[in-house]
């Protein structure tokens, strides 16, 4: 069901991830997501599986909802793993067929890749699950802040990002319902060639299009019926502050990240840790 | 043909805590050409109700028996069910979407396969039904007035020649000219073609003048089922749950407070009008 797509998505539940600040976690998710491209061996993706599940547990939300963002994205993952697996050039030849040589390298390769997909998928998750999407784009306009300077709109990126993600599943919803109007007019979604599938999409894309601009039309006016205009001397009903729990975050981080780098640094001294 | 809800329960996002039980155990029979009024508060289930009815959703337990076949039973069947149970949902205007109102309608015979003078037939057919009339067959679907976008929306459905036609709140947001031509075609619809109609609506006056039978949902459960006379007469439990009689009744209630002799079961205003219309002429010759 078009339901299952969980981007964006918020869970509520009560945990200390969900009180951290928005602006901490968008960093360390940041960092997160740098680090992963930093580790090269398969303990240092242990070392970072582990130090995930134990934020997954902290953070309290179910792990079906993490891997459900895997699952929209699994054709990339394969596809990912087929390059990988065939194009990598090694000394160990598993076996050759036509131009395919499949290595061993290129199987680990392969491996190693698709993990790195998946803890990405995962750790971007993590920030979304736990953060609302309010708080999310107040984060963002922050940290954007000190490139105001040199002309980025902060606020309007922020308010345009909060608009998306606040519509996301506004629109899926509508999405789900033309989708069920049409097939109560006999439409069909899943048979035909690849042409009839193609254009068996167009009675649900006019319409949610339609929406779409409607939406978009009615909440511009409801913005400037409330004297909406922009950025200038705007003022916040919440403010961000920082708590020992978020100091307590950095620093967790940085142990991470220290172990990391020493991991790495062992693993060219001590070949056996790959 | 009759349907059959037998111990219909569905449980939106089970074992997350998202989860919502939308319907629980759910016994309704349906014959044929009955006219049912469904009612009920925002969220009690009624749009979840009707959506199984056509098989747009499936019964997280319990099932749906279409003339004693159990319509999951078969999934290439399904979409013969759909064909014979049309289902218009809210705002059914959202889903045109053709470059005219002709096209549009024809969507539906033209996923059934059927020869081109076979939908011909059907979408003048099911336009006439819904009072257009020949001048907006070529216009684009999105230059209409509110009110007549939604009937050829409704003429969408109906052009798939159903046996039992399910509307949701078919008037809502509709001018009160555009509602009463939407109504009037569909008592036409019941009273020429013999039509099941189930008609979803927060209208009590509209249930009132219309339907056979009235169900009533609270939180995902029928609360009452009877005719309108027989729910209506129970106005305390109906405001209990967020509903209430239709209007005219509280007038004549407030007119018997008053001391006039009227009669209890009165829920439509045409009723309304005789009774009184009897009561003021007795009076009439009473003072003279």
């Amino acid at each position: 069901m078009i339901r299952d797509i969980t981007i964006g998505q918020y869970y509520p539940i009560n945990s200390p991830i969900h009180h951290m600040d928005a602006r901490v976690k968008l960093m360390i998710t940041f960092l997160f997501i740098l680090t992963l491209f930093f580790v090269n061996t398969f303990t240092g993706y242990i070392f970072v599986v582990l130090c995930m599940a134990a934020v997954i547990k902290t953070s309290k939300v179910p792990l079906k909802f993490m891997l459900k963002g895997i699952k929209g994205l699994l054709i990339i993952i394969l596809f990912t793993a087929f390059i990988n697996v065939f194009m990598t050039r090694g000394e160990h030849i598993l076996f050759e067929w036509g131009i395919f040589t499949v290595t061993i390298e290129g199987i680990l390769m392969a491996i190693k890749m698709c993990v790195r997909i998946i803890l990405l998928v995962i750790g971007s998750s993590i920030l979304t699950l736990t953060t609302t999407p309010i708080q999310l784009t107040d984060g963002i306009e922050y940290l954007l802040k000190p490139f105001k300077k040199i002309g980025v709109p902060a606020h309007e990126i922020a308010m345009m990002m909060t608009i998306a993600l606040r519509f996301i599943p506004t629109l899926l919803d509508e999405t789900d319902k033309i989708m069920k109007a049409q097939q109560a007019r006999g439409a069909d979604f899943d048979s035909g060639n690849l042409l009839q599938r193609a254009k068996s999409l167009i009675p649900i894309l006019v319409p949610l299009f339609i929406s779409a601009f409607r939406r978009a039309d009615e909440l511009a006016m409801a913005m400037e019926a409330r004297c909406y205009h922009g950025d200038e001397n705007r003022t916040r009903m919440n403010v961000m502050v920082l708590k020992s729990s978020d100091y307590k975050a950095v620093i967790l981080l940085a142990v991470y990240c220290i172990a990391l780098i020493s991991l790495r640094f062992a693993a060219t001294q001590l070949p056996f840790l790959w | 043909m009759s349907i059959k809800i037998n111990h219909l329960t569905h449980v939106y996002n089970p074992d997350t805590i998202f989860e919502k039980i939308a319907l629980h155990d759910i016994n309704i029979e349906i014959e044929k050409g009955e006219f049912v009024g469904l009612i009920g508060h925002t969220g009690s289930g009624k749009s979840t109700l009707i959506q199984h009815l056509n098989g747009t959703i499936s019964p997280t337990a319990g099932e749906i028996i279409l003339d004693g076949e159990n319509i999951h039973k078969d999934k290439a069947k399904l979409k013969e069910v759909r064909q014979r149970i049309g289902l218009a949902f809210q705002y059914p205007e959202h889903q045109l979407f053709e470059m005219t109102v002709y096209k549009d309608v024809a969507f539906g015979p033209t996923n059934m396969k059927l020869s081109a003078e076979e939908i011909d037939k059907r979408v003048k057919e099911a336009l006439q039904m819904v009072g257009l009339s020949e001048s907006v067959y070529e216009k684009s679907p999105f230059e209409l007035s509110g009110g007549q976008k939604r009937r050829v929306a409704i003429a969408g459905v109906l052009a798939m020649n159903p046996e039992v036609l399910i509307l949701d709140e078919p008037t809502a947001g509709l001018d009160p000219k555009g509602r009463d031509e939407i109504l009037y075609a569909i008592q036409q619809l019941h009273k020429e073609r013999g039509i099941t109609i189930i008609l979803v609506s927060h209208s009590m006056e509209d249930v009132a003048k219309l339907v056979d039978r009235l169900i009533v949902m609270e939180k995902g459960k029928v609360a009452m089922m009877g005719t309108p006379k027989e729910v209506f007469a129970h106005v305390k439990e109906l405001e209990k749950i967020g509903l209430a009689a239709p209007q005219i009744s509280y007038v004549l209630t407030a007119l018997r407070e008053k001391g006039y002799i009227l009669p209890e079961d009165i829920y439509t205003v045409g009723e309304a009008v005789k009774a009184l219309y009897t009561l003021l002429k007795g009076e009439a010759k009473y003072d003279s």
